[in-house]
């Protein structure tokens, strides 16, 4: 009875592919799944939409960075953060 | 428990994925939560759960459906989830489970299993609220980034254990300890992550009502609330409701961890607290810690329709230890507002539920909301109280009810 309860230690590395597929189609989309994907399902990006402005969206990658030690390049976070803005970020 | 329920639950990322996609939405999905909120979050299953309103995935986070707050105690398997990390202990890992009491102020370290601590210290029980610290976050205009919480991010359920102060004492709290740190058995993805861990202030870890429990409503401890054993310290939001708890360390500093010097914290002196949390305030901000004074209507759900003959309002009030006074309820958009009738009182942490009939109504419209007042005469917002994180969200909810 109790092993049924499989909670298992979470160590995913990666997004299913089912996951990645959730996402909008567009540029950087596979990146956004493969790194914001490690520690956190994706549906906080939709969760979190369309409501967050360029900086708000870029706050929110530094602290996955810096506060939460994501290791994601510059380049890599520009193409994250214009990913989210395309795709999930507020309307101008 | 049955194999689909497992598999509906976090045992394999796809696996509970699929299942997840093919789940109902909500009966009703708040309008004023997020555009994508609403597109995102459908009903879905935890092992040893109902369905309960899934905002997140992984780690998980999901809320309880506004009507179980007809009932002023939350059952079990109701109760909202709530992960700030994704590796959470398999109830395999927490099987040799034993809590360690440390740190530099303890007069003698000590390690207790299960048994050990059940057979050392009283048993005391408290009924209170376990509420998030961003819980109605959703429901803020303009939106803050977070987890877009309506109203279900809580509980009220009667916690048994044993007082963390009796446990303090057994140890001994040498000269010079100022807070109690605490951390569970869940853990970050990646190491470069801080882990979860928090403290209270030395003051606050010795109130007599705080405790370590091991059961929940008469029933072990869910493993997604917190089994084994969790902190439950009533009157505070739920960050310091430790899960799993696996260490607890009297310390003569300051705890340095991410979760307490720089996540959940509002704006210094925004809300009002009876007992600060001195050593991790700074100029700018202190740490969120007392409830603010709530309601939320359970019944009728909003845009229902209703008959001349009326319909009766149930719902919960709850605040950070005062106890509730008064809950009025209007059902002609505030233009006037009558008492709610109370229940019983489970105690001061407790919710308190209250009801209130309509009696006979005119057609069309009828807006209701509901405002509670508590012993300290504190009263729900009349509009946000704005801070970064979307923190104390307590401005009355209004919900519509179709009267022909």
């Amino acid at each position: 009875m109790i092993r049924m309860v499989v909670l298992g230690m979470l160590l995913m590395p990666r997004p299913a592919l089912a996951e990645t597929g959730t996402l909008a189609a567009g540029d950087g989309r596979d990146t956004v799944a493969a790194t914001c994907g490690t520690c956190h399902s994706l549906d906080y990006i939709r969760m979190n939409a369309p409501f967050l402005t360029p900086d708000v969206w870029q706050a929110e990658v530094t602290k996955m960075r810096v506060a939460f030690g994501a290791p994601i390049d510059d380049d890599v976070a520009a193409e994250v953060q214009r990913y989210l803005n395309a795709h999930y970020g507020t309307k101008p | 428990m049955l194999r689909r329920d497992v598999v509906a639950g976090l045992g394999t990322m796809a696996a509970s994925f699929g299942a997840a996609k093919a789940a109902d939405k909500p009966i009703r999905m708040n309008p004023h939560l997020p555009d994508g909120t609403r597109d995102e979050a459908s009903m879905a299953r935890l092992p040893g759960k109902q369905p309960l309103i899934r905002l997140t995935e992984r780690p998980p986070n999901y809320e309880t459906p506004i009507g179980v707050f007809r009932d002023a105690i939350t059952p079990n398997d109701r109760f909202f989830v709530r992960y700030h990390l994704a590796g959470i202990p398999s109830m395999e890992n927490l099987r040799d489970w034993s809590l360690s009491i440390g740190g530099d102020a303890a007069e003698h370290p000590s390690r207790f299993t299960m048994a050990e601590l059940q057979k050392s210290f009283k048993s005391e029980e408290v009924t209170a609220v376990c509420q998030c610290s961003g819980n109605q976050r959703g429901l803020s205009e303009p939106h803050v980034p977070g987890v877009q919480w309506g109203q279900g991010a809580m509980g009220s359920a009667i916690w048994r254990g044993v007082r963390l102060k009796d446990v303090l004492q057994k140890v001994g709290v040498r000269n010079g300890a100022v807070e109690v740190w605490f951390a569970g058995a869940d853990r970050p993805v990646m190491a470069a992550t801080p882990a979860f861990h928090k403290s209270l202030p030395l003051p606050m870890a010795m109130a007599d009502d705080v405790l370590i429990a091991t059961s929940m409503n008469g029933q072990p401890l869910p493993p997604l609330n917190g089994y084994p054993a969790r902190l439950i310290v009533p009157g505070w939001t739920g960050t310091y409701w430790m899960k799993h708890l696996t260490s607890v360390e009297i310390s003569t500093k300051p705890q340095p961890n991410f979760w307490t010097r720089k996540a959940y914290r509002v704006p210094a002196g925004m809300f009002a607290v009876d007992r600060p949390f001195e050593s991790q305030q700074d100029s700018a901000t202190w740490p969120i810690t007392e409830i603010v004074v709530n309601s939320a209507i359970a019944e009728p759900l909003d845009g229902t329709r209703g008959t001349r003959a009326g319909f009766k309002v149930r719902g919960v009030a709850w605040d950070r230890g005062h106890g509730i006074r008064s809950v009025e309820v209007t059902f002609d958009a505030g233009k006037t507002w009558r008492p709610a009738v109370l229940g019983q009182d489970l105690g001061k942490y407790a919710f308190r539920a209250f009801s209130l009939a309509s009696g006979m109504l005119p057609p069309g419209p009828c807006v209701v909301s509901a405002r509670a007042v508590s012993n300290a005469g504190e009263s729900q917002a009349t509009a946000l109280v704005r801070n970064p994180a979307g923190y104390h969200n307590n401005v009355p909810q209004t919900l519509t009810v179709m009267v022909a």
